[in-house]
């Protein structure tokens, strides 16, 4: 689920106003964007890119990215999956959960990958990105060696402008979403950062509710990277849905306080701030 | 989205699970009748769309119509888990031989639906947790028999509860649940099965294709209420620095940068994706909120364009004329445009740090 500049994008929906403003951005950025598909559009040059019909006509690609409103994700995601999209990126937020444990299904039988729902996306600062997030800002992106991890796409701004104010870069961000049930999770994200040779320390960007903070702890444990995290929602009120489908506290295991602690048991730094997270990658010992 | 009881029930029964004899009532009088054409023994149970209603009191049985109206008064027009009771559902009382709970819901860490069943049903389920038997279910087939079968075996109840989970799952999937739990679920001595109760949580992105409407929460306060009119996702908290910031994740850590400098939050308002156009509005109810003192503006614009959500801001500002101090950060896509709009409207420096506006927002209510 790292973005590289070698992936082959296609964009679902890219002739609308969002996505041809975000695709053109995606493009300037070095992003290996080969074309749109939109069934209404089908045939047409859009940013001197070809629009298709479907997956079957868009030729080869391995990242799907879909710039289409919730209730056509599905289709458009098992269009992807069927084409034969290695990854699929879906930025959508309010996609029926049973929508995406259809696709997730059927991702897992054709060994895809989901990213999303209500993901901002991925950046590989320097190679590329597919979404909404301003990779295109050097004041927010530059390459580095820290690999961030967030189910925000706001948070993760915040985040990675505060490392590259620091001297830090990225090696890559990698955007879960904020959906209950996201298609790739904390964890699986670590996983990958933790392979990834680019990558020396990494920063986890959680929020309170569900149990995908817990769930990545267990993988922080056997992770020879350092991990520094922030836990967004230290101040939210249980029972009260904060924004993010995922972000509400129904139960003792997704608080705050719950996840800090499990994080912190396996050996991550967890800041209480976003500002803080610059100079507990230093005292870990990462260079700029 | 909760629905209540007898509109879960509705849909149990026309998905073909049994559900006992019974009609709403708005009114004693109504009530009676209800209990009256039944006849015997009745359960009068308060319609509110949440949970641990039995605890609260809003379940009460009655043995003649006379005390059902009784219970009808005593529960009209009261709150319950934090609803008023508009409605009791007067329905004819089991004989259960034995409560069996049964559930099918999402697996978050699976990402795959589950079904659940326990031989010991009841409001003190949680505490059997360890009888309760599991079985993933794969989304792109239904549920099958034999699976069901297999998950049942050994439980009094047999065959007709296989079969009350493959037309319950039917009915989860249909609807677009995110829970569908029968508890309990009444083996009745003549061995047929009744969703003595019944919990329906449909899915709040799927109301629309489900041609429902969604319901206002119970606990919001009127700029909640209104809030949720012009579509924006807004919490009433109890401080008194206000909060405005893009996108569910970053509001949440803007909360917690004013607690973490000492301060109390007034509100949670995200104004992300499609709404961060909708600055202005949004100002303009936060700046109602009582007892404000100060108010903490923090954009970082991925795709939100902060240069669109300052001029919101600005012309908010400038129209209301409110007394209270404002702090600002603002960074991330149309930072540039967005600075130079708020020095020349409204004279003010934003601040580098997003921590550092919240300690001054923090500092400024409290003076």
């Amino acid at each position: 689920m790292i973005l590289r500049g070698s992936d082959r994008v296609v964009v679902w929906g890219m002739t609308g106003r969002q996505g041809s403003f975000w695709t053109e951005r995606m493009i300037g950025c070095g992003t290996r964007v080969v074309g749109g598909v939109q069934p209404a559009r089908a045939g047409m040059v859009h940013l001197g890119l070809p629009v298709r019909g479907d997956a079957a006509d868009a030729g080869g690609f391995e990242v799907a990215l879909l710039f289409v409103p919730p209730a056509a994700v599905r289709a458009a995601a098992l269009d992807a999956i069927g084409g034969g999209a290695r990854l699929v990126v879906v930025l959508a937020e309010f996609v029926p959960v049973q929508d995406m444990l259809v696709v997730l299904a059927t991702a897992r039988r054709r060994g895809a990958r989901v990213v999303g729902a209500n993901t901002a996306g991925l950046v590989t600062p320097g190679e590329g990105f597919a979404g909404i997030m301003p990779a295109f800002n050097p004041r927010v992106f530059r390459p580095g060696r820290i690999g961030v991890v967030s189910r925000s796409g706001s948070l993760g701004t915040l985040a990675c402008l505060n490392l590259v104010r620091a001297g830090y870069g990225q090696s890559a961000f990698i955007g879960i979403g904020g959906d209950a049930v996201p298609g790739t999770t904390s964890r699986e994200a670590l996983q990958a950062l933790e392979a990834d040779p680019r990558t020396q320390a990494v920063v986890l960007l959680g929020e309170i509710g569900g149990a995908l903070e817990q769930d990545a702890a267990g993988f922080v444990r056997d992770m020879r990277k350092p991990v520094v995290a922030f836990i967004a929602g230290a101040a939210a009120p249980p029972g009260r849905r904060m924004g993010h489908a995922g972000a509400i506290i129904d139960g003792v295991g997704e608080t705050h306080e719950a996840k800090r602690i499990a994080l912190e048991e396996a050996g991550a730094v967890v800041v209480a701030t976003p500002a803080d997270l610059p100079a507990a990658l230093e005292r870990r010992g990462i260079p700029t | 989205m909760n629905l209540t009881e007898f509109e879960g029930k509705a849909i149990l029964a026309a998905c073909g699970i049994g559900v006992p004899e019974g009609r709403l009532a708005g009114s004693a009088a109504e009530a009676a009748a209800v209990a009256e054409a039944l006849g015997g023994p009745v359960v009068v149970k308060a319609q509110v769309p949440a949970g641990r209603r039995g605890k609260a009191g809003g379940v009460r049985f009655a043995a003649t119509p006379a005390e059902a109206a009784g219970h009808a008064v005593a529960l009209l027009g009261t709150e319950i888990v934090g609803h008023t009771v508009r409605r009791v559902l007067v329905e004819r009382r089991l004989e259960i031989r034995r409560e069996i709970y049964a559930a099918v819901t999402v697996d978050p860490g699976a990402r795959a639906p589950v079904v659940l069943v326990s031989a010991a049903g009841g409001i003190e389920v949680e505490a059997q947790a360890g009888d309760m038997r599991r079985l993933q279910v794969d989304i792109l087939d239904e549920l099958s028999d034999a699976a069901a079968g297999a998950l049942v075996a050994g439980l009094e109840g047999g065959a007709s509860l296989a079969g009350l989970l493959v037309r319950l799952y039917a009915a989860w999937r249909r609807h677009d649940a995110e829970l569908l739990e029968v508890n309990p679920l009444a083996l009745l001595s003549d061995g047929s099965l009744v969703a003595a109760d019944c919990k329906l949580v449909i899915d709040d992105a799927a109301l629309e294709r489900q041609g429902l409407m969604a319901r206002a929460a119970s606990e919001t306060t009127d700029l909640e209420r209104e809030a949720a009119a012009l579509g924006l996702n807004f919490h009433q908290l109890d401080g008194n620095v206000g909060v405005l910031a893009n996108g569910a994740g970053l509001t949440m850590a803007t909360l917690d940068m004013v607690r973490h400098a000492g301060g109390a939050p007034a509100n949670f308002l995200e104004i992300g994706g499609d709404a961060y156009t909708r600055a202005k509005e949004a100002l303009a109810l936060l700046l109602r909120l009582p007892g404000l003192r100060a108010v903490l503006v923090n954009f970082c614009g991925a795709y939100a364009r902060t240069d669109v959500m300052a001029a919101g801001v600005a012309e908010v500002w400038r129209a209301l004329a409110p007394v209270v101090p404002v702090f600002f950060s603002v960074h991330g896509t149309g930072e540039d445009e967005a600075l130079a709009l708020l020095r020349q409207r409204l004279g003010v420096a934003p601040f580098d740090l997003a921590e550092d506006a919240a300690r001054a927002a923090v500092e400024a209510a409290a003076r």
